[in-house]
């Protein structure tokens, strides 16, 4: 754009505020994780060579025809519902037409006007307790796109040496969760737009119909940005950032458009209706192709599909398998794990909350569960570059070694070194204890006492202390006889065999 | 080329079954016979150009696996389907592995399917020889074959006219004794009226009935496979092998196929209501064309059926509504062929190579001007603010037509009219008058809209060229103009030869001589 005026400087964030209203939209895309496609049979996976998982419905080859992935229909009307949104009692597919050669059709098989979720709403909690209203328009059925990617420095398909397309995300299925416009944020509207988008990934987590890792692209989100003058009620112009896939980003993206909004329109110039780019080193959006509401897709009902049918008693028995919802559960497990607020954020921001949770049920209690996971085991994760959750530690392993502890046949550093055996491989916690020989020294054989015995008569200094009643010293003397013990004594039993020589009570 | 060849070609489907199974005949024998006649009459400047792709090797080694078979006896040649053998022609819109797919387009030349259709995998599954693949106007857009990007296909009862389509080189293989059977598709009329223009029998089975997997889509609600023959019996021992149910279908109906050869064998007409439709006659038909729809209806009344009119009003509309929905379908059924991933790719000769203009010139070279034509129609229909007055008022029309026929129905069990309103019109008259094309579709356009069974079924000559009689029933009741066709050609062949026996004696091309005196 040469027009000075759409490069005016952004405004600050509050002089953008004191000015203008926001007005924000959001369009998340989620990928489903049903075994195969939306359409074809081929393999919905992620991370393969590229173009292996096709066939030729979601190659689109002259003569196929699609099937509708019935598991997909069940995870839209799930989400549907966790979305408190109406299902359709009957819905169509369309075809949305358009020549782009990661279509391999050159239509994207759709829902247009008879979407199978809609009119729904999620109530979104802010970092300071506030809930936000967000109202769902409607929940819609796609495929997506193959992937292209484009070789020279454009980076772009206008420009580019030449493109590959790998066909492998061709018809992954894709939930299209549209809001109402969603007016009155104010200056909470980038810390609303992070939260929804979180709360939306936490749904579909916890429906278990998504990886929902946004970092593969599991959960994208287009978000649309427009401002008012204060005082007015119609809405501006919007900007459409395309694919910002972070939540980081999304907080960002809406906050530099807010801005950018705010500077072109008080310098007196007008908003282009386009789709924006997210740059995520500039923490800004660059203009990307310009788009008009009237957009021709040439939409029609896919003659291809019958219609898709949802009975009453199929929604309600659906309804019945909703897990708790995700606000809900959190408010629960603050309230029964008795963790600090603080901590309880952490441990959400670790993404632990499941694993904790199922340790908990596992038999462990709550602090040491949250000590295991958020110590040790993400220290280990930490060093092999992988997500705590990704390490493979079983809640029943937590729960065993726990066990161990209690019963005094390991020590914290003994379990600690356990876990990475478990981690290798080798087995349970009890197996590894016993092939390993880590169990604690007990003193059936008089081996420990015969370590403490000579602790006690190297350092007879330290003695003299803990005899003048200084039992603070004892600390002194269970270093070398953890030496002795090869680290396998316990702690507890050392200071008693010390005190029981010493004729000291306890 | 021998009597004994000439005397087995003629054979009908039913026949040729009967006597591989007595052992008379071996399947390598037939589908060698007609190799040869394929060979004889097919090729060169006035040969019938039924095929665009022969499949000797493959429907050999199919009929020596049956004649295998046959040979060894036991469980498993009991186990053979009665076809078993009998050679058969596929329409080159319907995907078949490891022979060319071309759909008569420039734009498929030398594209390989990768899989095949499912009434291919049937009709291997039941041991079929295929032949080949059949010309047709390209993506079967057209009612005269014309529109083929690898020439005219001739109609066989005089080869300056045409064989009728789209699919002409079906109906003309079948009727040059090329092929027994072959497969059809009929979208407003490509089985039937092909059927009509050269003697043959020709069925569109109740949308849904046949799996349309494979077959390369012009107007996905419309399309419909079906069986080209000589006969009501083969054409229904052909429309149950492909019938029935198929999961990668979603339009397929489900339910058992109905027993249409048997019905052909017990078929009459006693007490039968035949409703005449008062649209589909009149103006527009040609003289000969009603006279001998009249003799045919006399015919009937005469053996027992019950001759009554029905009123079909909103079948003014038929022509209308199809040519709004079908580009529409096909305009967007065809977005596919781009040149990115298969199929033929023409760059720009000026200007940057950029993916717009790549697909833009291979569609502008690959395309034929009938296909361009419907594609822009339909475009245009479906265009933003155009949807509702164009797309959106032919589907009500549907509504209407489909409504006409349920009230016609309960006054008649089946529907009978001529198949088309004229015999075969000489090569290249309508070339320039696609309006004149178009309504040589008008009798078999309704029941496509209405996704109802139709069937078309020879019904005599008129200036010495055949002409078709079409029956139509509800959906689902196929077995119904099964019935109603077979009693019809059973009441004209009872004096006469049956009328696929009266055609003339094709000459035999110069390749052919030389094909044979190299034997």
């Amino acid at each position: 754009m040469t027009d000075t005026l759409t490069d005016a400087s952004p405004l600050s964030f509050e002089e953008a505020l004191e000015r203008f209203d926001p007005v924000l939209g959001f369009e998340v895309h989620v990928e489903l994780n049903t075994k195969t496609k939306m359409f074809s049979s081929a393999p919905n996976a992620f991370g393969d060579e590229p173009n292996t998982n096709v066939n030729e419905v979601c190659l689109g080859l002259p003569g196929t025809l699609p099937v509708v992935n019935g598991k997909a229909v069940e995870y839209a009307v799930k989400l549907g519902l966790a979305l408190n949104c109406e299902i359709a009692e009957r819905c169509r597919f369309a075809r949305k037409q358009y020549f782009y050669p990661d279509t391999p059709k050159n239509w994207q098989t759709s829902q247009y006007d008879e979407p199978i979720a809609f009119d729904g709403y999620l109530d979104i909690e802010l970092d300071d307790g506030e809930v936000f209203r967000v109202e769902i328009e409607r929940a819609h059925m796609e495929e997506d796109a193959g992937k292209l990617t484009h070789a020279g420095t454009s980076g772009r398909i206008q420009g580019a040496d030449y493109s590959l397309v790998d066909y492998n995300r061709s018809g992954i299925p894709l939930v299209e969760i549209v809001t109402k416009p969603i007016v009155g944020a104010g200056s909470r509207g980038p810390e609303l737009a992070r939260a929804y988008v979180s709360a939306v990934r936490d749904i579909v987590k916890g429906l278990d119909i998504s990886d929902a890792k946004m970092e593969r692209g599991n959960v994208r989100c287009d978000a649309n940005v427009s401002m008012m003058p204060k005082g007015t009620t119609t809405f501006g112009t919007r900007s459409e950032t395309k694919n910002v896939n972070s939540l980081r980003a999304v907080e960002h993206a809406v906050t530099y458009e807010m801005r950018r909004h705010a500077g072109i329109l008080a310098a007196g110039g007008t908003i282009v209706q386009e789709t924006r780019h997210w740059q995520e080193g500039s923490r800004t959006t660059s203009s990307g192709r310009p788009k008009s509401d009237a957009d021709d897709y040439r939409y029609f009902p896919e003659p291809d599909l019958v219609p898709i049918v949802t009975t009453a008693a199929w929604v309600e028995e659906l309804r019945a398998q909703l897990p708790e919802p995700p606000a809900d559960r959190k408010r629960r497990l603050l309230a029964a794990w008795g963790f600090s607020e603080q901590e309880f954020r952490d441990v959400v921001a670790a993404g632990l909350l499941d694993e904790i949770d199922e340790t908990v049920a596992a038999g462990v209690s709550p602090s040491v569960a949250r000590k295991w996971w958020m110590g040790e085991i993400s220290r280990l994760a930490n060093a092999r570059d992988l997500e705590p959750a990704a390490l493979g530690v079983e809640p029943v392993t937590i729960s065993a070694l726990n066990g161990l502890i209690t019963q005094g046949r390991i020590n914290d550093k003994i379990a600690r070194q356990v876990l990475e055996h478990v981690i290798a491989g080798e087995g349970t916690p009890e197996e590894i204890v016993t092939a390993r020989g880590l169990e604690v020294v007990s003193d059936d054989s008089g081996a420990l006492t015969a370590a403490v015995e000579k602790a006690m008569a190297e350092n007879p200094d330290v003695v003299e202390k803990i005899a003048a009643g200084k039992l603070k010293a004892i600390g002194a003397l269970i270093g070398p006889v953890m030496k002795e013990t090869r680290g396998q004594a316990d702690a507890g039993k050392v200071r008693e065999i010390v005190l029981a020589k010493l004729g000291i009570e306890g | 080329m021998t009597t004994h060849t000439h005397e087995l070609i003629r054979l009908t489907a039913a026949e040729m079954a009967a006597k591989l199974r007595a052992g008379e005949i071996t399947s390598v024998a037939l589908t060698q016979a007609h190799l040869d006649r394929i060979a004889a009459v097919d090729g060169g400047e006035r040969g019938i150009n039924a095929f665009l792709h022969v499949s000797a090797e493959e429907a050999l080694r199919t009929a020596a696996e049956v004649d295998a078979i046959r040979a060894a006896g036991g469980a498993e040649a009991e186990a053979l389907h009665p076809l078993a053998g009998v050679p058969i022609a596929v329409k080159d819109l319907i995907v078949t592995q490891g022979q060319p797919t071309t759909a008569g387009s420039k734009m498929l030349d030398g594209w390989m399917s990768p899989y095949d259709a499912t009434v291919v995998t049937k009709l291997r599954a039941a041991k079929l020889p295929i032949l080949g693949k059949t010309n047709l106007d390209e993506f079967a857009m057209g009612s005269s074959t014309e529109h083929s990007a690898f020439g005219v296909t001739r109609n066989p009862w005089d080869i300056s006219r045409i064989p009728g389509g789209s699919g002409g080189g079906s109906a003309a293989a079948v009727a040059a004794f090329e092929a027994p059977l072959a497969l059809g598709t009929d979208t407003g009329g490509s089985i039937r009226q092909p059927g009509a223009m050269t003697g043959t029998v020709g069925g569109k089975p109740t949308y849904g009935a046949v799996s349309r997997y494979g077959a390369i889509a012009m107007a996905s609600s419309l399309d419909q496979i079906g069986p080209v023959a000589r006969t009501t019996e083969d054409a229904a021992l052909l429309h149950e092998l492909i019938a029935g149910h198929d999961p990668k279908d979603s339009t397929s109906l489900t339910g058992e196929v109905p027993a249409l050869a048997e019905t052909v064998r017990g078929a009459e007409v006693q007490g039968l209501r035949v409703g005449v439709i008062k649209q589909l006659q009149g103006e527009g038909y040609q003289e000969g064309v009603l006279a001998r729809f009249h003799e045919a209806l006399d015919a009937l009344r005469a053996a027992g059926a019950e001759i009554v009119e029905v009123d079909c009003p909103s079948f003014e509309y038929a022509l209308g509504a199809y040519y709004l929905i079908m580009p529409s379908e096909a305009s967007s059924n065809l977005a596919k062929f781009d040149g990115v991933r298969y199929g033929t790719r023409v760059l720009p000769e000026v200007g940057p190579l950029t993916i717009e203009r790549v697909m833009g010139s291979t569609r502008a070279a690959g395309f034929g001007d009938e296909v361009k034509r419907r594609i822009i129609l339909g475009t245009y229909a479906l265009s933003a603010g155009y949807y509702d007055a164009y797309y959106g008022s032919a589907q009500k029309v549907r509504t209407l037509i489909q409504q006409d026929f349920d009230a016609a129905f309960t006054k008649a069990d089946v529907l009978i009219s001529p198949t088309s309103p004229t015999v075969a019109f000489p090569l290249g008259e309508k070339d320039d008058d696609p309006l004149a094309m178009y309504l040589n579709d008008v009798a078999t356009i309704p029941a496509n809209l209405a996704g109802i069974p139709g069937l078309s079924v020879p019904g005599g000559l008129s200036e010495g060229l055949p002409v078709g009689i079409q029956f139509l029933a509800p959906i689902r009741e196929d077995a119904r103009v099964y019935r109603a066709g077979a009693a019809l050609e059973k009441l004209l062949t009872q004096d006469a030869e049956p009328l696929w026996a009266q055609a003339p004696e094709l000459a035999e091309t110069a390749e052919a001589a030389a094909h044979a005196a190299g034997k």
